[in-house]
């Protein structure tokens, strides 16, 4: 029991460890790719290439003076920016980077929780992001901050919906809600090749609840001047940017357990590579397909952001339930 | 191994490292920052100006339509997940099944969008 319990920090220390790496290098690979994207060099005087450019960023919001704006109600406008980082915490623990690790003889399975109910617990994790964009907006008693909160959590819940919808698809195939079932399906065939309407989906939503352009109304600077953060300042405005950043990587690696096989190297002959970088990489080019989104396409206006979610995507995901439903049941039926 | 030990207690540490981490990062950083209010800098943002109104503004009634519509339709993919994981032990009358209910949700939809539920003016 006490090895156990000393397995499972060990693990999630190490998780931790990936995971704020991968944020702040998140950061100034956005930085960089917007500047290759548009004909610059993006961050460079920090370190080589600018790759100490996270550090400093760090050290100067520590750094920064907190403003409180007068009339903000102060145990909501402290707590909200603490709630962003918890969701994207919490997936973490789901998370299957690989099956299982041999250590000294002792079999150490990779994922930290492995529930059987992963993809329930997902979903229902994520959609807490809204409360902290919610009464982050609200508690600064300001007028732009409030339409933003207003209209993330109206975009949020749309598009948890398709996000909903779009996995019961590869759970019907699978049959489980376990991630590491999920990923030990995908053995022989990805399931974005089965599922094809699901992943466009799922990422589409994906995008859209992580408030990122093209779909990032709540926080459109050109009308709305910061959205939710705007009366954010200092550590407080980091955070939510931190929560931003981690929940982009955790949809991206569920994405990867879903969709991209997880931990499985794309032909047999790469399997020399193990599982856990495949998976981190895989994360990795859907991390970077958010970035190149963002830098690629204009804003959308805010009716067709929610007339593309309630008229199209939701229809299309209903109709793709239905099909897999057919294609399956003909299958099993022999035909 | 450990099979009788709840998977669940990894993500209760989880939970508490993950609120810790936000708290104990704001902490730090009151600790280290400077702190010299005055009354301008501490006014909502205005672009400038002085505020014009009071901070809380009425929000437009769209948003609570919208907030039905999601009540509506997350039941319904509740009542979906159950579903898709005994799929392939229900067979055809589970595909029935969920056929029809689909189309009675549609009903519903088609309905919604008719009374122009779903437009954004």
């Amino acid at each position: 029991m006490v090895m156990w319990i000393a397995v499972t920090v060990v693990k999630l220390l190490i998780y931790f460890a990936i995971l704020m790496l991968f944020v702040a290098y998140g950061t100034l690979a956005e930085r960089k790719v917007a500047g290759h994207i548009q004909d610059r060099l993006g961050p460079y005087h920090c370190g080589p290439h600018g790759v100490l450019q996270p550090l400093a960023d760090g050290l100067k919001l520590f750094f920064k003076e907190d403003i409180v704006a007068s009339e903000a109600d102060k145990f909501l406008y402290f707590l909200a920016p603490a709630l962003a980082v918890v969701p994207p915490l919490l997936v973490l623990g789901i998370i299957p980077i690989g099956e299982s690790i041999t250590i000294a003889g002792k079999t150490i399975p990779l994922p930290i929780a492995n529930i059987n109910v992963a993809v329930l617990y997902f979903l229902g994790v994520t959609s807490l992001s809204v409360y902290a964009i919610m009464l982050g907006g609200w508690s600064g008693n300001s007028k732009y901050p409030l339409l933003g909160g207003l209209r993330s959590a109206a975009q949020f819940i749309s598009y948890e919906l398709v996000l909903g919808l779009s996995i019961i698809g590869v759970v019907m195939l699978v049959g489980s809600f376990n991630l590491v079932d999920i990923v030990k399906y995908q053995k022989d065939m990805w399931l974005f090749i089965k599922q094809p309407v699901a992943f466009v989906a799922y990422m589409v939503a994906a995008i859209a609840e992580l408030n990122r352009a093209p779909f990032d109304l709540p926080e459109a600077e050109s009308e709305l001047v910061g959205g939710y953060h705007t009366e954010y300042s200092s550590m407080k405005f980091a955070l939510f940017f931190l929560g931003e950043y981690a929940n982009m990587v955790v949809s991206s690696a569920i994405a990867t357990a879903l969709f991209l096989g997880g931990w499985y190297a794309p032909c047999s002959f790469l399997s020399f590579i193990p599982g856990p970088v495949w998976f981190l990489l895989k994360t990795f080019a859907l991390f970077f397909f958010m970035l190149w989104i963002r830098w690629t396409y204009p804003r959308l206006r805010y009716d067709q952001l929610m007339g593309m979610c309630w008229k199209y995507l939701i229809p299309i995901t209903l109709f793709n339930i239905l099909g897999t439903g057919l294609v399956v049941i003909l299958k099993a039926g022999g035909v | 191994m450990y099979q009788h030990i709840s998977p669940y207690i990894p993500v209760f540490i989880l939970f508490v490292i993950a609120l810790a981490f936000g708290t104990v990062t704001l902490l730090v950083a009151w600790l280290v920052r400077p702190n010299a209010p005055y009354d301008e800098k501490l006014s909502p943002y205005e672009c400038g100006i002085n505020p014009l109104m009071p901070g809380k503004v009425n929000v437009p009634i769209r948003f609570f339509v919208i907030i039905l519509l999601f009540l509506l339709f997350d039941v319904e993919a509740v009542f979906m997940y159950p579903w898709a994981v005994m799929y392939e032990k229900l067979g055809w009358w589970g595909f029935i099944e969920m056929f029809l209910f689909i189309v009675i949700l549609l009903v519903g939809y088609i309905y919604a969008w008719a009374k122009g539920a779903l437009e954004w003016e």
